[in-house]
């Protein structure tokens, strides 16, 4: 190839040249990229480890699960049971389109509720589709396997004990966040904090490594309540056989330690499943929401500022003739015409013109002193949600027409668990006890003590004599008796109010009742809403609940029978 | 008597340059373990392809270049036949046609024409005295641009932009004045606008686009540049360490095993593995560029250099690409990215250039 070989000189040196250009142009183009490696690599690096990061890693809750409520033995009255909840990210969800029904077949709705709660929530990234699955639903949502879709650990609220506790317990919603009863009083105790984990998705959302704590979730506290389930029962069953007997609209009762304000048992009826959260009615706790006008069962605390006044003894006489009272354009009646009766047979005649010409006779701040130490017009402490403090307005306003129905009871408004506690009052010495729902619970004691002293222990003891009276036989509540044990207590039976006056057919049949009186331990009060049967007396209604109520629990809780006097030679 | 040691070898074969290509790929396979999610069985199909493309450079390797260029018209023209039958009939992956099915395996045509186009301008130079005529110039670029042509119609940028560049480094290397190639960059730069309106695929435009604005489309196209660019800063000075980048093991960083394989690389093992990887790249480079001066020819000088030109363009693409720098074009880093055919037409490439060396000193007896 001569060509080639004569031309080799030239061409060669171009090329060298060319060479040294190319060279050159190799080194740049190299430092280019080791310069653009440099800027990500070192110059971006933190920003884009951090974007990367941002990709995979994600910080998600551990939910810290709800304490338990326990009743005061550590039965499980509230225990929060994990479930799952299915929820779903859209922007993945949506490329499985075709096995929507499938999904939606498993979860039980239609494939036009998935395409309608997903079309508005396109944007999210977390959408629930169903919360709260069963473990066997769970199970085959996971087995399908549809990008996008998750199970999330959750918490469900269930309540061993049904509709008997439901109303002093109240429940949670579907996040298990206390909405009623103690479940939102407590709900702060209860919550717990949620921890933190980090963890490690891939471009699917698949978890790929073991989660990281970063923050343990601090469990919620368990309580104890003051709640014992066993007497919880017993007044579930009796009172609603009460309301069914007496075909009454509803009924209510709460039972009291008397010297601690324990609440140890707290029933309304009709009630509710709280584990079935589609149909909460009737969730009021009436004990603690509704007032009503005690009616004569309030004329004990009348007597009791009476003894207080030093003015009376319960031997001290009234003329009730002739069996009605007229002030001004009222006219107070008795049932009829009891003559003259020493101030206990006022209480056991429940006499309500003796207690008016009693009440009369007393200054009115007198009068209204006992009635608000005695907790009427205030709440109680206890800290129930949603509780009344009834309507005792000031004697400053009181034209002696009030006075004198004050005195048996109209004219006040007072909710079940101010009169239940006003009644451990007298079998507490005259000191009101705090309500407290909690075991363990010291801190209400303080206030409690203050200005607690309501009456005299002397005055407090005579007034559990008279009110033992109304429980023997003969008297109103005689069928409040129970076998071995003496009781106090008083009968009501009221006319409900209506717009412009009382009513005729409407009435309230109350009894509340101390037990044992030698050493009481136990207040209880009945109420029973619009009797409808020919027996509508809180004597007839209302005070039997009491004795079958109180003859099981006073068995249940070793309380010493106190009338037969051999028991002690048992020992 | 010059007697070289290569003669006294019984095979024709570079050891320097081997060596080089032996370590890129020993990186390669490493970086394929971790990317292909250990899979074995990938290691195992692309060592195999390497093996074919090895027997292949050990093969053109053994023949004198003097044989070669009687050979250059036929393989530059059956190329063309090839690329032909490919738009006619070929068989179309991801929407363009790029592949003959041949029963037993399949190919992408345009493979040949990566070193048919050097061959051929280089021959066709070569035959008569340097520097080229202008008369001679033209057919050069018409040599190049036919092939050039059918590939972009196939529709494959990234091969007919390599094409095009193999081509074009010959007629650089062959000696054209100032004047012309000036003359060249700015008639290119002119036509640019024609190029993005007329040539280029909407597809195409939409890389650059992407490529200027990776946001435009994060979820999109941009998705590749974001992901990749996350994958090589995350990886630091130092890397996540091998098999623990996260971009690739979760699924973020797309054709992690092919064309964005660098940026798993670059990940795992940081800055630090990028300049070794760079340095044995220019090692390779370097070589390639040594053979073409010591070549004893116009036309195996010529063919040495435009072809180490053209790997080199391989390597500066697919970094520049992966790293955000130029857009989108669907390039292998040579010898590191698992796929067959470019991996082949490498080898074969290298084969080339070891035979222009290797055979230089009986060549001056």
């Amino acid at each position: 190839m001569p060509t080639v070989k004569n031309r080799r000189k030239p061409t060669a040196q171009t090329y060298w040249k060319r060479r040294q250009l190319l060279l050159a142009f190799f080194i740049i183009i190299i430092s280019i990229l080791l310069l653009r490696a440099v800027y990500l690599q070192v110059n971006r690096a933190d920003f884009l480890q951090y974007e990367g990061n941002a990709r995979h890693l994600r910080t998600v809750p551990i939910v810290a699960h709800r304490g338990m409520l326990m009743d005061r033995n550590g039965k499980p009255l509230a225990i929060s049971t994990p479930v799952d909840s299915v929820w779903v990210n859209p922007s993945q969800f949506i490329t499985a389109k075709k096995q929507w029904p499938i999904l939606a077949n498993l979860l039980s709705a239609k494939t036009s509720d998935l395409e309608r709660i997903l079309s508005k929530r396109m944007k999210r990234e977390f959408v629930y589709l169903k919360r709260h699955v069963e473990p066997k639903i769970a199970t085959q949502v996971t087995a399908l396997k549809l990008p996008g879709v998750f199970l999330q650990r959750e918490y469900k609220r269930y309540y061993p004990t049904g509709e008997v506790s439901a109303h002093v317990l109240g429940f949670t919603n579907i996040d298990d966040y206390g909405q009623e009863g103690l479940e939102l009083a407590l709900n702060n105790f209860l919550i717990g904090t949620p921890g933190k984990k980090q963890i490690v998705q891939d471009k699917n959302g698949k978890i790929i490594a073991q989660p990281i704590n970063l923050t343990l979730p601090q469990m919620g506290h368990d309580i104890r309540l003051t709640i014992d389930h066993r007497l919880q029962y017993l007044v579930y069953r009796e009172l609603k056989q009460a309301v069914l007997n007496s075909k009454a609209q509803a009924g209510s009762a709460v039972i009291l330690d008397v010297q601690t304000g324990e609440v140890l048992a707290m029933i309304n009826h009709p009630t509710y499943n709280p584990n079935n959260r589609n149909k909460l009615q009737n969730y009021r706790n009436r004990v603690v929401t509704d007032i009503f006008e005690p009616g004569s069962t309030l004329k004990p605390f009348t007597i009791a500022s009476a003894l207080a006044s030093g003015n009376y003894n319960p031997n001290t006489t009234i003329n009730t003739n002739p069996g009605r009272l007229s002030l001004g354009k009222y006219t107070i009646r008795d049932s009829r015409n009891y003559g003259v009766i020493d101030v206990a047979t006022v209480i056991k005649k429940s006499s309500n013109v003796g207690a008016s010409k009693i009440a009369l006779s007393l200054s009115a701040n007198r009068l209204w002193k006992i009635l608000s130490h005695s907790g009427f017009g205030y709440i109680s402490g206890g800290g129930f949600p949603g509780e009344v403090a009834g309507r005792l307005s000031h004697f400053s306003e009181w034209y002696k027409v009030q006075q004198a129905s004050i005195s048996f009871g109209y004219g006040i408004g007072v909710s079940l668990l101010q009169l239940a506690r006003a009644y451990a009052m007298l079998g507490n010495d005259g000191v009101l006890p705090p309500i407290r729902f909690l075991v363990e619970d010291d801190s209400q004691n303080a206030l409690g003590n203050e200005n607690s002293q309501v009456i005299s222990p002397k005055i407090a003891r005579q007034m559990l004599d008279i009110l033992t009276e109304v429980v023997k036989s003969g008297g109103t509540g005689e069928l409040a008796q129970i076998n071995g044990y003496t009781v106090a207590g008083k009968t009501g039976t009221v006319r409900k109010s209506v717009i412009g006056g009382y009513s005729e057919s409407d009435y309230l049949a109350l009894f509340v009742g101390i037990v044992p009186v030698s050493n009481p331990r136990l207040v209880m009060a009945i109420l029973v809403d619009e009797p409808r049967q020919d027996e509508y007396y809180g004597g007839k209604v209302a005070a039997p609940v009491f004795s079958k109520v109180m003859t099981e629990s006073l068995r249940l809780l070793n309380i010493l029978p106190d009338t037969v006097k051999s028991t002690g030679q048992t020992y | 008597m010059q007697i070289s040691w290569h003669n006294n070898s019984f095979l024709h074969l570079d050891y320097p340059l081997l060596f080089g290509l032996l370590l890129l790929f020993a990186i390669g396979l490493l970086t394929l373990y971790s990317a292909g999610g250990q899979n074995l069985d990938l290691i195992f199909r692309q060592i195999l392809r390497f093996l074919v493309g090895f027997g292949i450079l050990l093969l053109l390797a053994q023949i004198r270049t003097q044989k070669i260029v009687s050979f250059v018209p036929w393989v530059y023209m059956f190329g063309i036949l090839l690329l032909l039958l490919v738009l006619i009939m070929g068989e179309s992956t991801n929407g363009s046609q790029r592949w003959i099915n041949l029963g037993l395996f399949r190919f992408q045509p345009s493979e040949i024409m990566k070193l048919a186009v050097p061959l051929m301008v280089a021959w066709y130079l070569t035959s008569k005295p340097l520097p080229p005529t202008s008369w001679r110039l033209l057919v050069a670029l018409t040599i190049i641009f036919i092939p050039v042509f059918l590939v972009i119609k196939q529709p494959d940028l990234g091969t007919s932009l390599l094409i095009a560049a193999s081509g074009m480094f010959v007629l650089l290397l062959a000696g054209l004045s100032w004047r012309t190639i000036f003359g060249f960059i700015s008639l290119t730069v002119l036509s640019t606008p024609i190029l993005w309106h007329y040539v280029l695929h909407e597809y195409q435009r939409e890389r650059i686009r992407i490529l200027l604005n990776p946001e435009r489309d994060p979820a999109g196209a941009g998705y590749h540049i974001i992901q990749s660019k996350i994958a090589i800063g995350s990886g630091g000075f130092s890397g996540k360490g091998w098999l623990n980048g996260t971009q690739s093991h979760l699924q973020f960083l797309p054709e992690r095993s092919t064309d964005f394989i660098f940026a798993v690389y670059s990940e795992e093992l940081g800055l630090l593995g990028v300049l070794v990887l760079l340095a044995i790249y220019f090692f390779v480079l370097s070589r390639g560029m040594y053979i073409a001066l010591k070549a004893q020819d116009s036309f195996a000088r010529l063919l040495a250099g435009s072809l180490t030109l053209t790997v080199f363009v391989y390597i500066f693409v697919n970094m520049g690409m992966v790293s955000g720098l130029l857009p989108v074009v669907g390039l292998p880093l040579p010898l590191i990215s698992y796929g067959g055919t470019s991996l082949v037409t490498l080898m074969a490439g290298f084969g080339l250039i070891m035979a222009i060396h290797t055979h230089r000193r009986l060549l001056s007896d």
